[in-house]
């Protein structure tokens, strides 16, 4: 039985609160709102929003005339499962050595990374640069993705995970001959599941909205991902045509979109988990 | 022996994650610094080391006391304007509201999208006339204004755009965080006679202690990280009005490629960070997290 909650308002001031929140989320629902209106609607009704305006699909199809899109898509997700790959396997083998593993200098090397949360590549972006031109990978897909690969999010998440698996376990394990990395993949990995998901769902709708770094790092069709795509697409080529900015908006973000409508309780509970320490 | 082995093993799991991090994270961070010490390369004049020259030159800079001014001004609004609508958003979640999922979702969404695609639309709802804003402004005879063209305003859309972004994404922690407060809790204030405000004051609040300064860490860092929106909204602009530290590095070091001062603007931002971090472990030195 669900006990009842003394404070949970009643009367005016519910009917008040539900004014409140609905006022606020029609607000923080709008912009979306409008762009689908106006991506559906001929260009004459981008500021007029009667409801007898026809529907068409229109905008879309000349967005995705004026601009590379679909290259622009499939860059995007090389990039997020690039960077996801690495991401798993590099913070895997990491936070196992660090969650079972009391080796000497253990606690600094720990810190070293930790170091990460604070100091993001997101704000290294002049050295960075500096590293992937003399490295030769100025303009490609692993430049973009290199510098998040060791994600310290990634390694402290599954380390704190790691952790709560019974010792008992690992010890079975070890008992029957299995090597480390065996124990890993039948104990450690199976057991962490959920967290996986959720640093997935984190980790991709993170980076497909990265903007910065692949903006400096490309400079051609062939490596530029949506974000940098859009961008140049609307301020350069479209002038102030809102239906189609509003168009290829929507097909920017769409995966994200419809993802998240459809695992919606996934991707708030991940979010969470995620960010909780 | 055995221990010899485990040493290894320890060394070999974690080295390929600490020499990728090394390369990205924390080589770029003191090459930073060190750079700072030295001229930008040009054409054939190799770069020479010039001592403070470039740390004087930003001291002279107009343009690096804006956007550092322009930083704080939206840490000032973006901070507490986001942790309270976040706070208040979760609280109405919270109780049992017609459509509470909807209203999650609503409130969530921002998150989830990319901030260079939503911030377009945001540059049409402040187009002056015939953008959203305007046309409800107009309903009430207000007259035009150029939202994102004048400098008294810019900054304030750019902060208004960066709270609707995050606000949605700490409410789910507090949202986590409230419904971890036993019922138990509840009932007792209320036997008390409490009042719903009194119980929020001296129940909720202090309890929610540890979420608040959580999200105070990561929206303080996010104000030095979250400038994709001034790319789409204003460029910095009108006289540099909007620009932020990130922003101008971008500016230094891509536009005008004087690489060694980019360098120099970007260790004051580490400073920054590091300062950022030191308020966290003092905050936080009783209850440490990383354990």
């Amino acid at each position: 039985m669900e006990r009842q909650n003394p404070y949970q308002p009643k009367g005016i001031a519910l009917t008040l609160e539900t004014i409140g929140a609905w006022a606020l989320a029609i607000i923080w629902i709008l912009p979306l709102a409008y762009a689908v209106w106006t991506a559906f609607h001929p260009p004459e009704f981008s500021t007029r929003f009667i409801l007898s305006a026809p529907l068409t699909l229109d905008n879309f199809y000349r967005a995705l005339d004026a601009a590379p899109f679909a290259r622009y898509a499939l860059n995007t997700f090389l990039l997020v499962t690039t960077i996801l790959a690495g991401q798993l396997l590099l913070c895997t083998l990491a936070a196992y050595g660090f969650a079972r593993y009391d080796f000497p200098g253990s606690g600094l090397l720990f810190a070293l990374v930790l170091a990460q949360l604070m100091i993001m590549p997101d704000v290294l972006i002049v050295e960075n640069y500096r590293t992937m031109s003399r490295i030769g990978l100025v303009d490609t897909i692993p430049a973009m993705a290199l510098p998040y690969m060791a994600s310290a999010f990634g390694i402290f998440l599954l380390r704190q995970t790691f952790k709560t698996v019974p010792i008992e376990l690992d010890d079975a394990a070890r008992v029957e001959g299995a090597s480390a990395l065996q124990i890993l993949w039948r104990v450690y990995i199976p057991l962490a599941k959920p967290v996986y998901l959720a640093y997935a769902l984190v980790s991709v709708s993170h980076h497909w909205n990265n903007f910065l770094w692949p903006l400096i790092i490309t400079n051609s069709v062939e490596a530029r991902p949506l974000t940098v795509g859009l961008q140049i697409f609307a301020s350069t080529d479209q002038g102030i045509d809102w239906s189609i900015i509003c168009a290829a908006t929507l097909l920017s973000a769409a995966p994200l979109i419809i993802g998240f409508l459809l695992f919606q309780r996934q991707f708030v509970q991940s979010f969470m988990r995620a960010g909780i320490r | 022996m055995k221990r010899f082995s485990l040493t290894i093993q320890g060394w070999l799991l974690v080295l390929p994650a600490l020499s990728v991090l090394v390369v990205f994270t924390h080589w770029p961070a003191l090459a930073t610094f060190i750079d700072s010490f030295y001229s930008t390369p040009k054409g054939r004049r190799p770069s020479r080391f010039i001592g403070l020259d470039n740390y004087e030159q930003m001291v002279g800079d107009p343009v690096f006391w804006k956007a550092a001014t322009n930083n704080l001004i939206f840490l000032g609004g973006t901070v507490p304007l986001s942790i309270a609508l976040s706070l208040i958003m979760a609280l109405w979640v919270n109780d049992k509201l017609k459509g509470r999922a909807a209203l999650r979702m609503a409130f969530f969404t921002p998150t989830i999208l990319p901030m260079i695609a939503v911030a377009n639309i945001w540059l049409f709802f402040f187009t002056p006339q015939y953008g959203l804003l305007e046309q409800i402004t107009g309903l009430f005879g207000a007259p035009s204004w150029p939202w994102l063209g004048s400098d008294k305003t810019a900054l304030f859309c750019v902060i208004i755009v960066a709270v609707w972004k995050e606000a949605g994404f700490f409410m789910i922690f507090y949202l986590a965080a409230l419904q971890q407060i036993s019922p138990a809790l509840g009932e007792a204030a209320s036997l008390e006679g409490a009042s719903r405000w009194m119980f929020f004051r001296r129940v909720q609040w202090p309890l929610l202690m540890p979420t608040t300064l959580f999200i105070l860490i990561n929206a303080m860092i996010n104000a030095f990280r979250l400038v994709d929106h001034v790319f789409v909204l204003t460029h910095g602009g009108p006289n540099n009005s909007s620009t932020l530290l990130l922003y101008y590095i971008y500016e230094v070091g891509f536009k005008y490629w004087d690489t060694a001062y980019a360098a120099t603007l970007t260790t004051v931002l580490l400073v920054t960070l590091g300062l950022i971090a030191a308020i966290q472990y003092g905050l936080l030195e009783r209850r440490v997290h990383y354990r």
